[in-house]
């Protein structure tokens, strides 16, 4: 599969999405608000709306330039209950933009009781920001979320080491803590197979109540030779969006668009009367007119006969692809069975086509998980039935480990197989997201039980598990 | 009723200085973003509609769900809850939108069950509120499994709590303290029957995002978003247009100015802004230099606590 070429690769990094995480108190709301606060990201009634509801709870710490006492964490913190309680609950998205770059925040709460809400926040995250109080170091939610970090395999993290003034900005409170997140994160890393190039945390010495290291390096901190949150944000690479391209073509069809359906009233009925396109959003690689692709699972090739954009670069002109990421409708040369939840790849790297997997998972869910459970397996746009035959592994928060475990509770990370009741088209989470990414669901509730992320570790002869075949095949 | 001189219709060019390289890139994303959703949901539900109000944000949903299927047809109605008091043009656009579009359209009404004695006028006249009956009836007649809505986070921080995806138990309630993790792009649409979902396929777009669409797209809105001269009268810091719903005290001096609308809702609490802004370009200019948030500035329902859209939301509004 030929890759972007430079020319026809679109502007990227333009719509950033970053997850902040930290523990109870860490003052991560806070610097939130400092953040909007000082992007000039707030209106004058969402700032007044702050100034009364501080007044009014006696919130006593001068915030801005004009000593206006503002508790910022009330601009993020949006529900009842979370404002009563002073924590937060549920992500909370925030929108700002720079002269650079503009941003989707997705605040996450702190508390280990509302983990999976980070976990959503982390999962589509460019870049994470984790808070670490410098008076406290690491604690286990900095290693929880590192670890959730890790297993999603966030771009880039950045720690900020935060109330760096209430130690009198002092060098080396915040160079033991750095030492301590770079030794954790190293740890983590190699246990989600750290062979991938992975850059170490960004550490940043911050106070996001005075502003030191937020927008602007501070002169309090001379002896920090990094740059400040802000601009640190704006210039990170958008990692994600350029692996997306240089990945094997992997475009999973969520619908098929014919004319028996009615056409729109502005289509010309003469050009469509055979009209068959296969809509669904690019997750990897890019996509010409001429291309051969896969049509999985199975192993009939067609030749893609026109590539109909949706998005606001649409004029195709021949030769030109489109990018990961891109929305499409495409037609095929030739229609073997194509449906929802097939998958058209790369002939010369495809998919491989597995009916039982290894799965990273990240439990979501008050009921643990057993060997033996009966689930619904969500991957790309397919769903199917499948049972978790094994749970190899349960990593230890406090050694780091992986240690063997009988079962999954609630906010753990482990390691299970799971046999599926129809082989599936799927790569290695590490080597392509969209792709190896799949969520375990209640079949009974319909619940979300699990992030699960595939594990491909070689190629190999699919064992025969002794499994429930009644309720695979049913 | 003395209201519009209607605006032309912005020309069809595009407004470069707002419409920069990088800010076009992030909205093809945004586009590409709500068109996955659209998608994905017409594909696992069996009874999906789409809320359409002739409001910007549901204009550009709609906007979206055309392209999401073209060359095909939208594969599914519209419903507008009418409270009843709502602007004459945006009414007269409504229709004329699902003519164009070959639509069904699904009406529930605030003023048929107001009749019926099923609910109750409210004291301050506002009717937005009343809204959650008829919605949440019209989705239960109609067996719709999933609603598309055209909310943003960005609109309101309970709103920024939402998830894509949002479950909807049998009282149409949403619960946000226990919301299902949302993963990837993977949506789980999962749920019993009785219960059904919305959708929000515009979450993650801003004020601005949507105008820039607007005008990049140069997608046709009812006049009323574009300034003009209207008769106008003063309420709690709101200018308020003069209408057969919408009738000033006798200590409120009215008045004619040059106003548009940064909402449109219902007449009796939503407020104009002045503005001089009578096209695409305009408007985004104002809205990029705006100092207050379009429902602080319009919305009198949005007022009435800080968690005003909290409540309203667990009982199942929009």
């Amino acid at each position: 599969m030929t890759t972007a070429p430079a020319e026809t690769a679109a502007p990227s990094g333009t719509l950033f999405r970053l997850a902040t995480a930290g523990s109870v108190d860490d003052g991560k709301s806070t610097l939130v608000g400092r953040l909007l606060h000082d992007a000039q990201a707030i209106l004058s009634d969402q700032l007044a709306a702050v100034a009364r509801t501080s007044a009014e709870r006696g919130f006593g710490e001068a915030f801005d330039a004009d000593d206006q006492p503002l508790d910022l964490a009330l601009l993020t913190d949006g529900l009842r209950s979370e404002r009563e309680q002073g924590i937060t609950i549920d992500v909370a998205y925030r929108y700002f933009a720079t002269d650079k770059r503009s941003f989707v925040l997705a605040d996450c709460p702190g508390h280990v009781q509302y983990t999976r809400n980070t976990v959503t926040g982390t999962s589509t995250a460019d870049a994470v920001v984790l808070l670490v109080d410098v008076r406290n170091g690491v604690v286990e939610q900095t290693r929880r979320h590192l670890a959730v970090a890790t297993l999603l395999r966030v771009e880039h993290i950045i720690v900020a080491v935060n109330k760096i003034d209430a130690v009198d900005y002092s060098e080396a409170a915040f160079r033991a803590v750095e030492e301590d997140i770079q030794r954790v994160a190293r740890e983590l890393w190699a246990q989600n197979s750290g062979d991938a190039a992975v850059t170490a945390p960004i550490v940043v010495p911050v106070s996001a109540l005075r502003g030191d290291n937020v927008v602007n390096v501070s002169e309090r901190t001379r002896w920090y030779s990094g740059e400040a949150l802000l601009p640190i944000l704006e210039q990170l690479p958008d990692a994600d969006a350029e692996h997306r391209r240089q990945e094997p073509l992997r475009l999973p069809v969520q619908t098929v668009i014919r004319p028996q359906g009615g056409l729109a009233p502005d289509a010309d009925p003469d050009s469509f009367t055979d009209f068959r396109g296969y809509a669904g959003q690019i997750a990897a690689g890019t996509l010409r007119p001429g291309d051969r692709v896969r049509i999985q699972p199975g192993h009939h090739t067609a030749e893609v006969t026109a590539v109909r954009r949706t998005d606001l670069q649409r004029d195709l002109v021949p030769g030109e692809a489109a990018l990961a990421g891109e929305s499409v409708v495409v037609e095929l040369s030739e229609n073997y069975d194509v449906a929802r939840g097939s998958l058209l790849s790369a002939v010369e790297s495809a998919a491989q086509e597995r009916d039982e997997l290894t799965v990273r998972l990240a439990w979501l869910h008050e009921k643990p998980l057993t060997p033996g459970a009966r689930v619904l397996f969500k991957h790309g746009t397919a769903t199917v039935k499948a049972l978790v035959t094994e749970i190899s592994d349960r990593l230890d928060l406090t050694t780091l480990t992986a240690q063997p475990a009988a079962q999954l509770n609630l906010n753990d990370i482990g390691t299970a197989t799971v046999k599926l009741a129809a082989a599936l088209p799927v790569d290695d989470y590490a080597a392509s997201k969209r792709t190896g990414a799949s969520l375990l669901i209640d079949p009974a509730d319909g619940n979300t039980l699990a992030a699960g992320l595939i594990s491909l570790p070689q190629a190999t002869d699919d064992a025969e598990t002794e499994t429930d075949e009644d309720w695979l095949s049913s | 009723m003395n209201t519009t001189t209607a605006p032309e219709q912005a020309p069809p060019t595009r407004p470069d200085s707002v419409l920069s390289a990088a800010g076009t890139t992030a909205l093809a994303r945004l586009e590409a973003e709500a068109i996955h959703i659209i998608r994905e949901v017409v594909a696992e539900f069996d009874r999906p509609a789409m809320l359409f109000s002739g409001g910007k944000d549901s204009v550009v949903m709609l906007h979206l769900a055309a392209k999401a299927f073209w060359p095909g047809k939208i594969p599914f109605p519209v419903v507008h809850i009418d409270t009843g008091h709502n602007f004459p043009e945006v009414l007269e656009f409504r229709d004329r939108t699902v003519e164009r579009l070959g639509l069904r359209l699904v009406v529930g009404s605030v003023q048929e069950l107001i009749d019926s004695g099923e609910l109750q006028e409210r004291a301050d006249g506002t009717r937005n509120p009343l809204q959650t009956v008829p919605l949440l009836r019209t989705i239960a007649e109609n067996r719709f499994d999933a609603v598309f809505g055209g909310a943003r986070r960005d609109e309101d921080r309970a709103r920024a709590k939402e998830r894509i995806l949002s479950l909807r138990d049998e009282f149409g309630q949403w619960d946000p303290r226990s919301q299902r993790p949302e993963l990837w792009n993977l949506y789980n649409g999962r749920h019993k029957p009785g219960q059904h979902v919305r959708a929000f396929p515009i979450s993650n777009w801003t004020e601005l995002d949507v105008w820039r669409y607007i005008a990049y797209e140069n997608i046709e809105l009812p006049p009323l978003y574009y300034a003009h001269e209207r008769e106008v009268f003063h309420r709690d810091g709101m200018i308020r247009a003069v209408g057969p719903f919408s009738q000033p005290a006798p200590d409120e001096p009215t008045e004619v100015l040059q106003v548009r609308y940064r909402t449109v809702g219902d007449m009796s609490c939503t407020g104009a802004v002045l503005s001089n802004a009578v096209n695409n370009d305009l408007v985004l200019r104002e809205v990029a230099e705006a100092t207050v948030t379009e429902r602080g500035a319009t919305r009198a329902d949005d007022r009435l606590s800080e968690a005003a859209m909290e409540d309203r939301k667990k009982d199942g509004y929009f």
